[in-house]
């Protein structure tokens, strides 16, 4: 196998007809990596927070998300359990992260919340969310240990907490907010555009394949 | 002649269709450019631009015909030809040459004085008002190479707006390739076939009595699938309606179909 | 896939006679083209990203070894593991060894045409472990026994009753032609299948160096259930894939969803970067990418290094007549339309797949809305350029045209065969302004007149002109 990978690096420098990278060029490519340079940005993602924050709901409503307002972090519990009535949903496979975990559900006695992996077969889940991004109605979520995948995948029905104060204008402002993070890469970043869907029957577009039929964006105003 | 300006000499490049299917498009490009104040000449050992040749993969019988080319039209200050694709074909001749080659820069030089008539008509020289008049709808069809090499769209159009009478209407697709690709209709019969189908469907569908363009590949092929399907759409090349010079039979078509739509109009 | 390229005259015209095929690409005309040009206007920067996006694949190419290394160093940093593969075989091979260590039976793939590219299904089959493809349109053609006829919507040539007939007859479900209705029967039975799997196996659409990720980009959220759920996760991709930062990433990405199905951005763009965290909850334990050459390395340097920089849109597709015209099967095999004529003969050999370059009138339209700009006519013609060299192409053709150069660099000679033509064709026609049959031109007379010439040709026309002129006048016209 080590022989292949010579035969196929070996190809690709004769074909560059040069050894590999050193001195000042090794240095430049190096820089560049680590300087990660942005290519153009479109102007769209760069306006003032204000606009920025209505350009994120009109693109994420344009991909068929939901959007519901949230006045206050503790007014959750309450349009979780209003959205649950509305819908026939009896149990919430939630997210632990401590945000949730210090709001009073104790209203909200209609739906209860499992705090594990979704499982096949889960109507509705609850996670919280990174970051927004502007520019298409983006929702960037990242694994870890309070918040599973699996949550933002199997459940026919996903709703995700995004504040107000995360949305960020491009993708790249996300990857410099992850990088902040200085944790290096978590297993998984979801960027989120509306619910599952698919054309593949006649190039209809029909939601729902495989990901949540509805995404549902509880939209707090921090 | 004292303090008159030195009219621009133009080398006038046939094109092996025009030259053997229908010279009356030459004569009107001809008329077209003394009207716009050209000196025109017409050299006698042109032949053709290498396309054939080319597109087929023989490069190196391309590299002989363009020489040949670079030759003929040496000392015009603009070669003008009433054809997108072999004008674009001498904009290809800066590759056929190894930067040192003598010809490299020759060609480069040609490239930048060889021009498609419409928009040598636009964009180079300008074509005072043109006394031509037309009566009646007609469509264009924009051949692939004039657009997508060359950059010819606006300019046919602006020139057709300055006809009286004449009423452009856009067909779907009118950028679509008809199908026509040189030995593409030979090789690929049926999916030529397909493609020209589509394309006389759309012009027809415009309801127009005339389709034009500025390129003969797709005019004949056009043509001939319209008279298969006997249509009497008519189909000519753009300087001809520009030119004044309707009155000769359309792209296949006799003076007989001359006399029955004379007749029957 | 088996290669079916040498039969592409025949398959094309089976294409065109096709009614239901006609039918399915029919919507495709009206479909992509149209959403692209949509997602286009609302994009002003989108043309500098297009020359972006050009520069940026042409630097990662010159630096190809530099990124792959730096790739392989941050996923083994992170706990994946990097399998090279020269070719076929080889990746075939790593990956049922993966299948093998985790004692997989079934394993969900994502959709990855670099699988199609290896015959990968097949040879898992053949070895005890069962492939379960799990988007919509190669849930849909596994079902048939068919294979993707475009890259980005496999079963594009289907139409709603193929649908229906197949699902009722493989999931024993009443007949519906509900499209909702038949997608949430997709829905759960793949969902069992998502849940059961050993090992998901996905292709990436980009390597990212910086990060040691691979990123899948899908509509239907397939991918991700392919990749989160098992135990392990094995990504499929050629070396060419690689770029150097997430910005970079970013870059094509803007560029890909418009230039694709039109949309602003693809649902889902998920990024992995290693096997599960120790305080994930979820996840695969292992994370294995096979990296595969077949053919790549060796187009770096050659006149086909452009073609690397295709990030997999279908764009040019979507707007080629050709393809239009036939579809993706007359192909005859996984990489169709414009980018399938280019590509196809470097990884199958131009003996067999030479029909491809030469079925294009280059029209150029591909080139024109291709995002990295690659000179797709130019690439073809370069393949038209080996045929002749290596007398590929046919000898009566090579023939025809070898006379025609002949003639035309003797013009005296050249005036006399433009004349005969004329004299001969106006014959053939007679009274009428064309002709309906030519003995040696069915190809174009079978479907069409050939409109006669007009008369005599143009230079004899002219000469004669000039000739009375000089005569009438006293100054001599010429070139001073």
């Amino acid at each position: 196998m080590s022989s292949s990978r010579q035969q196929i690096f070996s190809n690709i420098r004769r074909g560059l007809k040069r050894d590999p990278l050193s001195g000042e060029r090794l240095d430049q490519v190096r820089n560049r990596l680590a300087a990660h340079p942005a290519s153009t940005i479109p102007a769209r993602s760069q306006l003032p927070p204000a606009e920025q924050i209505a350009l994120f709901a009109q693109m994420a409503t344009e991909a068929s998300a939901e959007l519901i307002e949230l006045p206050s972090l503790d007014a959750l519990p309450a349009k979780v359990a209003e959205f649950a009535a509305a819908n026939g949903i009896t149990e919430l496979v939630s997210a632990s992260d401590s945000q949730f975990n210090q709001l009073d559900w104790s209203t909200a006695t209609e739906v209860t919340l499992s705090h594990r992996v979704a499982r096949a077969g889960d109507l509705a889940s609850l996670t919280g969310s990174f970051c927004g991004i502007a520019e298409t109605g983006t929702l960037m979520l990242l694994s870890g240990a309070t918040s599973p995948t699996t949550l933002n995948f199997l459940p026919d029905i996903h709703l995700v907490l995004l504040r107000q104060s995360t949305i960020v204008g491009s993708y790249e402002d996300a990857w410099g907010k992850l990088r902040a993070r200085g944790q290096g890469m978590p297993r998984t970043v979801n960027m989120i555009t509306g619910p599952s869907r698919s054309a593949d029957i006649e190039q209809k577009l029909q939601m729902g394949a495989h990901g949540p039929k509805r995404l549902i964006i509880l939209l707090l105003r921090d | 002649m004292n303090n008159a300006p030195t009219p621009p000499k133009v080398g006038f490049f046939v094109t092996c269709l025009v030259d053997l299917f229908r010279p009356s498009v030459g004569f009107a490009s001809i008329k077209l450019l003394q009207l716009a104040g050209c000196d025109v000449d017409v050299p006698e050992s042109q032949t053709c631009c290498g396309q054939p040749t080319y597109n087929s993969g023989d490069r190196r019988s391309t590299i002989e015909i363009a020489k040949a080319v670079i030759d003929t039209f040496d000392g015009y200050a603009y070669v003008v030809g009433p054809s997108g694709s072999c004008i674009g074909m001498l904009h290809q001749y800066p590759d056929l040459f190894e930067a040192a080659d003598p010809y490299y820069e020759r060609a480069r030089a040609l490239a930048g004085r060889a021009h498609e008539i419409t928009s040598f008509l636009t964009d180079v020289v300008g074509l005072a008002r043109l006394q031509t008049a037309f009566n009646g709808l007609v469509t264009y069809h924009d051949s692939c190479a004039g657009l997508r090499e060359l950059g010819v769209k606006q300019q046919p159009r602006q020139l057709l707006a300055q006809v009286e009478g004449a009423e452009l209407t856009e067909m779907n697709e009118a950028e679509t390739c008809c199908g026509f690709g040189g030995t593409f209709c030979i090789k690929y019969p049926d999916i030529s076939n397909r493609m020209v189908s589509n394309k006389t469907a759309n012009a027809e569908a415009t309801g127009a009595a005339l389709l034009l363009g500025g390129d003969l590949g797709c005019l004949l092929n056009m043509a001939g699938k319209l008279k298969r399907e006997g249509s009497k759409m008519e189909v000519r090349h753009v300087v001809e309606l520009l030119a004044g010079m309707t009155d000769q039979p359309a792209i296949g078509e006799s003076a007989a179909d001359l006399a029955y739509a004379a007749g029957g109009r | 896939m088996q290669i079916h390229s040498p039969e592409f005259k025949q398959r094309a015209g089976d294409a065109l006679h096709n009614a239901p095929l006609q039918r399915a690409l029919g919507n495709l005309r009206e479909g992509f083209p149209v959403k692209r040009a949509a997602a286009v206007a609302r994009m002003p920067e989108f043309e500098q990203l297009r020359n972006e996006g050009r520069d940026l694949k042409n630097h990662i190419l010159a630096n190809l070894d530099f990124y792959l290394e730096q790739f392989e160093e941050k996923v083994s940093a992170q706990g994946g593991k990097v399998h090279w593969a020269r070719d076929a075989e080889e990746a075939r091979r790593a990956i049922l060894d993966i299948c093998r260590n985790a004692n997989a039976k079934t394993v969900t793939k994502g959709k990855s045409m670099v699988s199609e590219e290896i015959n990968l299904n097949d040879y898992l089959e053949a070895n005890g472990v069962t492939p379960v493809e799990t988007d919509l349109g190669e849930y849909i053609l596994q079902l048939r026994g068919d294979h993707p006829s475009h890259i980005i919507a496999p079963a594009i040539h289907l139409n709603l009753d193929d649908v229906s007939n197949i699902f009722a007859e493989k999931h024993g479900t009443p007949y519906t032609d509900d499209p909702a209705a038949l997608m949430q029967e997709a829905r759960e039975m793949l969902r069992r299948q998502f849940v059961a799997a050993d090992v998901g196996i996905t292709g990436a659409n980009f390597l990212v160096a910086e990060t040691g990720s691979t990123i899948i980009v899908t509509n239907e959220g397939n991918g991700d259930l392919t990749q989160t759920l098992p135990r392990v996760h094995v990504v499929i991709s050629t070396i060419e894939k690689v770029v150097p930062t997430l910005e970079d990433m970013t870059l094509f990405l803007r560029l890909l969803a418009r230039s694709a199905t039109g949309q602003e951005f693809t649902v889902y763009n998920t990024l992995s970067s290693g096997p599960r965290r120790p305080e994930d909850q979820d996840g695969p334990e292992e994370f294995h990418v096979v990296l595969l050459d077949n053919g790549r390395s060796e187009m770096i340097g050659s006149d086909f290094q452009e073609m690397l920089r295709c990030i997999r849109c279908s764009a040019c597709m979507n707007h080629c007549p050709v393809y239009g015209a036939i579809g993706g099967h007359a192909y005859g095999w996984v990489y169709p339309g414009p980018m399938g004529a280019v590509l196809t003969p470097k990884l199958i050999g131009v003996d067999q797949a030479g029909h491809l370059p030469n079925a294009s009138t280059f029209c150029g339209k591909c080139e024109s809305v291709c995002p990295v700009k690659i000179p797709l006519p130019k690439l073809m013609r370069h393949w038209r350029e080996r045929e002749f060299e290596r007398h590929l192409s046919p000898a009566g053709f090579r023939f025809g045209l070898g006379v025609w150069a002949w003639f035309a660099r003797r013009p005296a000679l050249y005036r006399w065969v433009n004349r005969s033509s004329s004299w001969f064709l106006r014959g053939m026609a007679g009274k009428k302004g064309r002709i309906r049959s030519l003995p040696l031109g069915k190809g174009w007379t079978a479907w069409r007149d050939m409109p006669a010439p007009q008369g005599s040709t143009f230079m004899d026309q002219w000469k004669q002109q000039q000739g009375q002129r000089q005569s009438s006048a006293s100054t001599t016209k010429g070139k001073s």
